[in-house]
């Protein structure tokens, strides 16, 4: 076993895992350990993070960590939290429970509301790369409208997914979550510094990392972090830190770039640009220019109203 | 300590001396009063444990994954639409080979809703690697859930307690309800074989593919096997400490030159004992054979027990749609090559009906004067079959 110096050096989450080239997830989650050190467990919800690192008998995994089921990270990682308490053994001993937008957003909803509602000690990191990716890309409750994905395809009468993206950290901050903040990994220092900050405070907390996906988006691997800064600098992603039902901090672009720039390199968007593409264009146009009105203040549901 | 207690807060109170580090469940009838009980406690300060009232079955049974992988001992109850919420959950805990324990309380399955007793519920997940025990009366609910966490944590499987819903939980019956002295000597505190742990880390719930999954679930099936031997030996060490033994795998009752063997699981077993009773009696041969442990499934103590039977009746309150009732075909499986007994499958009691003496009676003769195998339903209301009614 590796002495816990050592293992304060090393990534705890290993190279030599069979995840894409410039895959976003497996960068975010190595920052996510990186900032949290190596007193930590871990409960992986099922999904791309959890086969490409612990295809047995391999682990790239440092910590202790434990995946379970889709849906049930949350839970999984409150009935630790309960029990290291009742037993005397919680002092020192972090926990994280982490999921794709899928596992969060859709069919893990129920025990994320449980696990913020009985105010467990748990930071829930969710690794947003807008898609069911580990089965071939199909359309989540995350994915961005005018998406292509292999359930949401364009055609005679699609433009792609018609939905918005369910606004997963306003979610959390409705739960009283005393600590929301979103964040990506063209910003490795303001993500690790939101793991450590969160995982000061005691209660739930919730941090939402866009993690842009190669083989799902479609875009070449080398792209990664700069289409994660496009996201943020179209205002497609807005970052920001909410506190006690407050937001505390809005990252504003410097300069804001139409968001064409962030849609053209991936191929999920590219009917966009055929005729026709207008309309949807337009109303993702909308959400960036609503994205960035949000300001610091009391937090409110923001971004466009639903659709007619 | 013997009290007149309902079986609920008969089995709160073992679960209470057993010392579990984490209880969570979601209420559901008839399961609810074990978890009211079990939150009196800890109001009051009787029971120290983490407790976490979840949001769903689902979240229970994933809140208790939680608590034992962290090396905690760890307790949920549940019932019927419950149990089913759970199913995901449950064949992940046996295959992570986690020793949870949890109550079933027996009920229905909708469609049509029906909150009252039958056992469909939990036969219906007989092959996810849980060991299923079922008792007949509040006493063995008692003792069984003692024996329960011993057994569990010695093969790192499992144990669901199975209990008729109402029957027995809603029952008052006197119980004896051991000293925590004697239950502490009995069950020792939780030694976990691994756990999660930052000191030592190492993953758990790996992606397992051709290469290696088999193996897994070849050990987990040759460990059930296994346990056949240890459930056994728990209930004898357990009389051995308490004076009290249900049966292991299975229980006898006047097998002595039995021209019928009625077969069963649970709380029906009491009626069928007085329904043997009389008609001894009345001259007819009747036997019983009580099956205790479902899963691990008991062939050779039932093959044992049923040497020289030529008819058996087994009657239970499940059914395989399409089939016949579950124990019914399993109790087959015991005389694969053999010479069979002719084993009929009596369903009844399903929802609650009442199952009555004289119907138990009436099976046994039905069976002595015609061995020959066959389903049937019993107690049937003919009017509503033939659509009079409503």
């Amino acid at each position: 076993m590796m002495s816990e110096e050592t293992r304060k050096v090393i990534n705890l989450l290993e190279p030599g895992h069979t995840g894409c080239a410039g895959c976003g997830q497996a960068i975010a989650a190595r920052l996510v350990l990186k900032a949290a050190g190596p007193r930590v467990i871990v409960a992986n919800a099922t999904g791309c993070l959890e086969v490409y690192t612990t295809t047995y008998p391999r682990s790239s995994w440092e910590v202790p960590w434990i995946h379970s089921l889709f849906e049930n990270a949350a839970a999984v990682a409150a009935g630790m939290e309960v029990t290291l308490k009742a037993m005397g053994r919680y002092e020192g001993i972090k926990i994280i429970a982490q999921a794709g937008d899928g596992g969060t957003a859709d069919i893990g909803m129920g025990c994320i509301s449980g696990m913020f509602e009985r105010g467990h000690d748990i930071l829930y990191v969710c690794y947003d790369n807008e898609g069911y990716m580990n089965t071939g890309y199909q359309r989540s409750g995350l994915t961005p409208p005018g998406a292509r994905t292999t359930t949401s395809p364009p055609g005679r009468f699609s433009y792609g997914n018609r939905t918005r993206k369910k606004n997963m950290p306003m979610i959390a901050v409705a739960h009283g979550v005393p600590y929301v903040a979103t964040a990506t990994v063209s910003e490795p220092r303001d993500l690790m510094r939101k793991v450590q900050k969160a995982l000061e405070i005691q209660g739930p907390k919730y941090l939402h990392i866009l993690v842009p996906c190669v083989p799902g988006w479609g875009y070449e691997s080398e792209l990664t972090v700069e289409l994660a800064r496009l996201a943020v600098e179209t205002n497609l992603f807005p970052i920001f830190e909410v506190e006690n039902g407050v937001i505390t901090k809005v990252k504003k672009p410097k300069e804001t770039r139409p968001v064409e720039d962030y849609l053209r390199p991936q191929r999920r968007f590219a009917h966009l640009f055929q005729p026709g593409g207008e309309k949807v264009l337009e109303e993702i146009r909308r959400i960036a220019e609503e994205n960035s009105r949000l300001e610091p203040g009391p937090a409110r549901l923001f971004g466009p109203s639903l659709p007619e | 300590m013997r009290a007149i207690l309902e079986g609920s807060k008969a089995v709160a109170e073992a679960v209470r001396m057993c010392r579990p580090n984490l209880v969570c469940a979601y209420p559901i009838t008839p399961q609810t009063h074990i978890v009211e009980e079990l939150s009196h406690m800890v109001a009051d300060g009787r029971l120290e444990a983490g407790f976490v009232l979840a949001e769903s079955e689902f979240g229970a049974a994933s809140i208790v994954l939680g608590g034992s992988v962290v090396g905690g001992r760890a307790y949920t109850a549940t019932s019927s639409q419950g149990l089913l919420l759970m199913v995901e959950v449950i064949f992940n805990i046996a295959g992570l080979r986690l020793p949870v324990v949890m109550t079933c309380a027996n009920r229905a399955v909708s469609a049509p809703i029906n909150i009252w007793n039958d056992q469909q519920d939990a036969v219906s997940i007989r092959d996810s690697g849980w060991i299923q025990l079922y008792v007949e009366d509040n006493q063995e609910a008692v003792d069984t859930h003692i024996q329960a966490f011993r057994i569990a944590e010695e093969l790192m499987i499992p144990v669901m307690v199975c209990m008729d819903g109402y029957v027995l939980t809603h029952t008052m019956e006197p119980v004896d309800i051991p000293e925590q002295e004697e239950v502490d000597r009995f069950l020792p505190p939780y030694r976990p074989k691994y756990r999660l742990d930052p000191d030592d880390p190492f993953t758990m719930g790996a992606m397992v593919g051709p290469d290696a999954y088999m193996e897994t679930r070849y050990h987990v099936h040759m460990d059930m096997m296994e346990a056949r031997s240890v459930i056994q030996r728990v209930a004898d060490d357990y009389a051995q400490a308490f004076g009290r033994h249900h049966g292991g795998l299975v229980e006898t009752y006047d097998l002595e030159g039995a021209d019928v063997v009625l077969v069963s699981m649970g709380s029906l077993l009491g009626t069928m004992r007085e329904a043997v009773d009389e008609l001894r009696k009345e001259g007819l041969k009747v036997g019983i054979l009580k099956v205790r442990c479902f899963r691990p499934f008991p062939k050779e103590a039932i093959h044992d027990a049923l040497q020289g039977i030529e008819v058996v009746g087994v009657i239970e309150k499940d059914i395989s749609l399409g089939l016949e009732g579950t124990l019914c075909s399993e109790m087959r499986a015991a005389f694969c090559g053999e010479e069979s007994p002719n084993i009929s499958s009596f369903i009844m009691g399903l929802g609650g009906r009442d199952i009555t003496v004289e119907e138990i009676k009436q099976v046994a003769r039905d069976l002595a004067s015609n061995p020959a195998c066959r389903v049937e339903f019993r107690g049937l209301k003919e009017e509503l079959l033939r659509g009079d009614e409503g």
